[in-house]
């Protein structure tokens, strides 16, 4: 990025994302500056996923336009960008090392230090020999998270990194989200439990029906207060 | 990055590795086969002049089945906790990941006919007339053949539903002239006839679909 | 446009009434085979008729895979559909007229065997679209049309090279073929290829009508998230 790139490292303008006669996303507009954590909360079926899916380059938009850190072409910048899906995109069969060091090479790294560096960042052993397929939801999650950490991306797309899991180890994710906001990474956390970033994100994009509705600094107040009452009923 | 030479590797090396543990396609492929062969040798009970007539077909057919098999396995991996998507999602060009793809699936099907081979010659009581060194290069030519469409159509078809039927379905029209050419060569050097035609028959349906296939397969791993 | 389609249409009906009373009437009777050989004049006609809408299949996928335009995938499902019912009825023909000329209904000589094959090739094509669950049916579908057609020479060669092995009946007489039935054949094709450009016309219209319903529906979806509930697309739930 040049000197006078603008300070958002996604922008996405009029984003829409068809299957078929439904419109998951309905003209979504909107930039997102770097170095923040970014909740990204609303309904099932608000688009959320299909926004980071759209973000990471799995989904085509039927129309509109999106830039992640200036390139419209997203393989151009696949490397810089990590992601982490609800499913934990990792092989049952295989231990959490073979896993990481496999997806290392995918990415040209070949050193077996930044794999160890990854799982011990998600509070995991390195020794771990179990096959992935046994560990528990926790588990599975943290190194899923380790996956996408691995090329030390800039943007950090997370769906859902915090279901099924246990509050200690939510809480554990949480710690280590916001450590790689101030290392200047930009996060994106698709989440059900928002409360759990209260605090900590540096703010709450409210998603409804395809489009963004409301961006919030603070989880409990305003719009965002108006929406949890919403949610809830 | 890495060379698409070295992803190619580490992604074979990964399927192999995994393939050992679980033998899920290798067991399945060979149990099938065998179930083949069986009711096969029940249904005709040839005398050795007639097997040498129709063995090549049976062979054949007989790997044709089992590569199916093993080639809805490979993919199936890659869907299972949507995998597929952590390949998508990093710079790894597409196609590493095909010749990856086919590159396990021979080495799964070679080691199929490898042990598949001697149950044919002895419950058909085969002997070759022909010279066997030319029975090996019709063997690794038709397999390629095999394999190089079923891995592209098995991909193709993770974008339908029921795709363990629709790849039968997409890949045996296609199959029909490489197949007729794998029996006919075979046929032809068990009788002690020349199958030169044939064999450079496959070897240029293997060159056009193999470039072909490379060609197309990132469009279709995208088309989500 | 609009007035162009029942003049065309006319047209066909004009003209495959005029090839009927040629290839019924006009036309000697065959010396050896008799009136069956007439079947003809409906067999050879469909098998070209069908072998254009396949060849236009192959072109229409290239240019979609190239320039990525939905009216190419229009023409190219469009041609697939028509093409496979025009091969069905030359492969129904076949042995009709097989049966009392060559005493067997089929036989795996090189033309049947390569029109049969050509015929799963694209049977499996309609298959295809029809269990696509990917948005990207059309890019789907196109590969399968590229390599169906890449596959055609090497049937064709291996069938070639497969049956002259073996002794095959032999088709027609050889030689010179009488002038009027030639003028019945071509008539025949002539009218033929009107009546299945009619058909593809039609299917064309009504093609792009049902992808305008649903980009209508998907248009009112982006615009009133009412109306916007997951559910199948019409044209998914049609194919």
């Amino acid at each position: 990025m040049t000197d006078t790139a603008p300070a958002a490292v996604i922008t996405v303008h009029n984003l829409i994302k068809q299957f078929g006669r439904f419109a998951a996303l309905r003209g979504v507009t909107a930039e997102f500056a770097g170095g923040k954590m970014f909740a990204i909360l609303g309904d099932n079926g608000a688009g959320k996923t299909t926004l980071l899916r759209t973000l990471a380059g799995l989904n085509r938009p039927t129309s509109g336009e999106v830039r992640v850190l200036g390139a419209r072409d997203l393989r151009e910048v696949s490397a810089r960008v990590g992601y982490m899906a609800h499913p934990s995109l990792l092989y049952d069969e295989m231990n959490g090392m073979e896993n990481l060091r496999y997806f290392a090479q995918l990415y040209g790294i070949a050193d077996r230090d930044r794999c160890t560096e990854a799982i011990r960042a998600v509070g995991l052993s390195p020794a771990l020999v179990r096959p992935v397929g046994q560990y528990s939801q926790g588990m599975k999650q943290r190194m899923s998270l380790a996956r996408a950490l691995l090329n030390d991306p800039q943007i950090l797309l997370l769906d859902e990194p915090f279901s099924n899991v246990d509050l200690k180890s939510a809480h554990d994710i949480v710690r280590l989200l916001a450590e790689l906001r101030d290392q200047g990474k930009t996060l994106f956390v698709v989440t059900h439990q928002a409360s759990l970033l209260e605090g900590v994100a540096d703010e709450f994009v409210w998603m409804e029906q395809g489009k963004i509705t409301d961006r919030t600094r603070m989880f409990a107040t305003g719009a965002g207060q108006q929406e949890l009452r919403e949610l809830q009923r | 990055m890495s060379a698409p030479g070295g992803i190619t590797r580490a992604t074979l090396a990964k399927d192999l590795r995994m393939e050992w543990r679980s033998k899920d396609a290798v067991n399945s492929m060979l149990f099938f086969s065998l179930l083949v062969v069986v009711v096969f040798s029940f249904s005709f009970d040839p005398s050795s002049e007639e097997s040498r007539q129709i063995a090549g077909g049976l062979i054949w057919v007989a790997f044709l089945f089992a590569a199916v098999v093993a080639l809805n396995q490979t993919w199936a991996r890659e869907i299972r906790n949507q995998v597929l998507d952590a390949y998508r999602v990093s710079p790894a060009p597409a196609t590493s990941l095909f010749a990856a793809k086919v590159l396990g699936n021979f080495i799964f099907v070679s080691v199929l006919e490898a042990l598949m081979t001697p149950l044919f010659i002895v419950f058909y009581r085969l002997r070759s007339l022909g010279p066997i060194w030319q029975l090996l290069i019709v063997a690794v030519l038709g397999t390629w053949a095999l394999v190089v469409n079923g891995t592209f159509f098995a991909a193709m078809s993770l974008r339908t539903r029921s795709r363990e039927i629709m790849l039968p379905l997409l890949l045996f029209p296609i199959s029909i002239p490489a197949m007729l050419a794998m029996v006919q060569a075979t046929t032809a050097i068990l009788n002690g006839e020349g199958a030169r035609f044939w064999i450079v028959l496959i070897a240029t349906y293997d060159l056009v679909f193999t470039s072909v296939c490379l060609l197309l397969f990132e469009t279709i791993l995208n088309a989500e | 446009m609009k007035k162009l389609f029942p003049i065309l249409g006319i047209l066909s009906g004009i003209l495959l009434s005029y090839a009927l009373y040629q290839g019924l009437v006009v036309a000697p009777t065959e010396q050896t085979m008799g009136n069956v050989q007439r079947i003809f004049y409906y067999h050879v006609p469909s098998a070209w008729t069908a072998f254009i809408l396949f060849f236009v299949n192959f072109g229409a996928s290239i240019a979609y895979l190239i320039k990525r335009r939905p009216a190419a995938d229009m023409v190219a499902l469009v041609s697939a559909e028509v093409g496979v019912v025009f091969c069905t009825v030359v492969l129904v023909t076949g042995p009709i007229w097989a049966r009392p000329v060559w005493g067997i209904w089929w036989t795996w000589d090189m033309r049947l065997t390569s029109t049969l094959v050509l015929w799963l090739i694209y049977v499996s094509y309609l298959f295809l679209r029809r269990f696509s669950s990917s948005g990207e049916t059309p890019v789907l579908a196109a590969s399968l049309a590229v390599l169906g057609a890449l596959c055609v020479p090497f049937v064709y060669f291996s069938i070639w090279f497969f049956r002259t092995q073996h002794p095959q009946p032999v088709m027609g007489g050889g030689g010179s073929i009488d002038p009027r039935m030639l003028h019945a054949l071509l008539v025949n094709w002539l009218a033929f290829s009107c009546f299945a450009f009619l058909i593809c016309w039609s299917r064309y219209r009504l093609e792009k009508f049902e992808r305008e319903v649903d980009h209508a529906h998907a248009m009112r979806s982006l615009r009133d998230p009412a109306t916007n509930i997951e559910r199948e697309p019409y044209s998914e739930r049609r194919a």
